[in-house]
């Protein structure tokens, strides 16, 4: 299934954001302000027609892969499944709830999600075995991987950074939720990523940069990554903000262990959550 | 007689040969070869990859290979595959084949001091502990290349992560016939008066060793091959321990910290079995002088003549 371009990714990406709050409305033990950055991402991803997928059948073998290594940071993931049928959207009541399977950090018993995240720098690695064994199969589908930018701090990245050049895998996409925010701080006051593209192309890889809450530019360029064969691994720089939409999470450098005030977040989504 | 042989060359023979009729075989090293290795890359270059000196990369390469449907087999030197990327090993196979069918085969070679003149760190006495701690994982530890080659049936027949623990060394083939069930994960080499002494991997040819020289002096030693070191028959095996007053464990790793002999000391317990034990393993310290495997192990406590009198003074006690 793909999605066709009659959605509008803007109003999409805004319901998701609304959906994503009222989500830790509700569970206030999920990472919020990583949530909040990657949802563009998200959008372009599964309602931009660039994955191949099927909610009725999660592991068909003709979708594309999509990784997503920042476990915490996909929460705003959960509306987009169950709205999509990965599985009913009573269950988003439930996040973080006993007997609920949607937890603070997602995992492979929610149907959408390949791998194991959450501890970071996996993702990327798993992904370059399953773009080399679909290349080795001759198998068309593509592998994308939504990593941190904190994440690429994982020196196991960079093993699997050099092997996808080694092996010329055109088929893995490399998307960085650049939000320029670890846990503690601004990576630039830890390991800076500034540099990040010049690396990763000094690596041997193809990569652009955009801004990571555009989520029609997104989808664009996804679309063209995707589409260009040219014997090298490809990378998304996407420039987020974490805690986007959030006063006092945005440029905040703790923003990723800070919870907004209810009060807050009943302004934001202009209602009280009682329902 | 049966030629000595090395334990790997008797796995990937038989990898090496399946590989022709069973395309999902997948084989990936992390810069570490064999002879036969060489025959597997030049024939199957599209199922063989090396991803250099980076075990992390190994075993996520290995893991997203068998999500595609590979049955995998990963290939270093024994303590870099289980140590160096045991997060790696927890998450993305320990962990991930609990909701996803995944069919990977780590082939650690060089359990123990096989490595004899490379020192502590090729060295592996630790693994045992670590393997045993995730769940999921099978773990064999074979006490030659007929038990070694056996090992491959098992990993294609059988989904899941497994940990083979293979020795470094040419070792003289014990199994002179069949190699022994695959299904029981024991094998009882001869039965013994009051003890029994479970050897695994190399400490095998020790305990046959022991036994040859007790039997001079009139005392028989029950010896057991215990080369499944996580579903091995329980049943079966406490069942034949009952006989016994007296157990030995001997492992070519440290003792009492969480290998063979806590497996053991656990089975003791959960069952009631009435059996004193000894443990004989490496004593937990590092070493760094040179000399044969043999010295080594005297050295350690684990040699045929230190393990001979342990066992002597444990069975006047």
């Amino acid at each position: 299934m793909v999605i066709a371009n009659s959605i509008n990714l803007s109003d999409k990406a805004q319901w998701v954001w609304r959906e994503t709050l009222a989500i830790h409305r509700r569970a206030p033990e999920t990472r919020i302000a990583s949530s909040l950055s990657s949802i563009e991402i998200f959008v372009a991803l599964y309602y931009g027609g660039i994955l191949e997928f099927d909610p009725k059948e999660p592991f068909w073998d003709m979708r594309d892969r999509c990784v997503i290594s920042k476990g915490h940071g996909s929460i705003c993931m959960y509306p987009i499944l169950a709205e999509l049928g990965y599985f009913p959207r009573s269950e988003l009541q439930r996040v973080c709830q006993t007997g609920s399977f949607l937890g603070g950090i997602p995992d492979p018993v929610i149907p959408g999600y390949e791998t194991i995240n959450g501890s970071l720098g996996h993702g990327l690695g798993v992904a370059t075995g399953m773009a080399l064994g679909l290349r080795r199969k001759k198998h068309p589908r593509s592998v994308f991987v939504v990593c941190g930018d904190g994440e690429m701090h994982e020196g196991a990245n960079w093993e699997a950074i050099m092997f996808a050049t080694q092996h010329g895998l055109d088929n893995l996409h490399l998307i960085v939720d650049d939000n320029k925010t670890a846990m503690l701080d601004y990576t630039d006051n830890i390991i800076s990523n500034q540099d990040l593209a010049a690396r990763l192309e000094a690596f041997g890889w193809q990569t652009v940069r955009c801004d990571g809450h555009d989520p029609d530019a997104l989808q664009n360029v996804l679309a063209q990554m995707k589409s260009t064969n040219s014997g090298q691994p490809k990378a998304l720089l996407a420039s987020t903000i974490k805690g986007r939409g959030v006063p006092g999470l945005e440029n905040q450098p703790l923003a990723h262990i800070l919870n907004p005030k209810r009060e807050l977040l009943d302004s934001l989504l202009g209602d009280s959550g009682n329902d | 007689m049966i030629k000595p042989r090395a334990m790997r060359d008797a796995l990937l023979e038989n990898i090496w040969h399946a590989m022709d009729s069973n395309e999902k075989i997948f084989f990936v090293s992390a810069d570490f070869g064999s002879p036969v290795l060489d025959r597997i890359r030049s024939d199957h270059p599209d199922r063989f990859v090396n991803v250099g000196v980076a075990e992390q990369n190994l075993i996520n390469v290995s893991a997203g290979l068998a999500l595609e449907g590979f049955q995998v087999f990963a290939y270093a030197i024994a303590p870099f595959i289980t140590m160096r990327c045991f997060e790696q090993i927890r998450v993305s196979l320990a962990l991930l084949s609990e909701v996803r069918q995944m069919n990977v085969n780590l082939i650690g070679v060089g359990a123990g001091y096989s490595y004899v003149m490379s020192g502590p760190t090729h060295q592996c006495y630790e693994d045992i502990t670590l393997m045993r701690s995730l769940p999921n994982f099978q773990i064999f530890s074979p006490a030659d290349h007929k038990v070694a080659g056996s090992l491959f049936q098992r990993c294609v027949d059988q989904s899941g992560p497994k940990y083979l623990r293979l020795d470094a060394q040419v070792l003289p083939a014990i199994y002179e016939d069949d190699a022994p069930s695959m299904e029981r994960g024991f094998h009882v080499h001869q039965a013994g008066d009051t003890t029994c002494v479970m050897a695994t991997g190399y400490m095998l040819h020790t305990a046959l060793e022991i036994a040859a020289s007790f039997r001079q002096q009139g005392i028989e030693l029950g010896v057991i091959d215990l080369f499944d070191l996580a579903r091995f028959n329980q049943a079966d095996l406490i069942a034949v321990l009952r006989k016994y007053t007296h157990l030995v464990s001997m492992e070519e790793g440290f003792h009492g910290r969480g290998g063979m002999d806590s497996l053991l000391f656990e089975l003791i317990a959960r069952h009631d079995l009435d059996l004193r034990m000894l443990n004989l393993g490496i004593d937990g310290k590092y070493r760094f002088e040179l000399g044969s495997r043999v010295e080594l192990h005297e050295k350690a406590g684990i040699g045929p003549v230190a393990a001979a009198k342990r066992i002597s003074a444990f069975l006047e006690r």
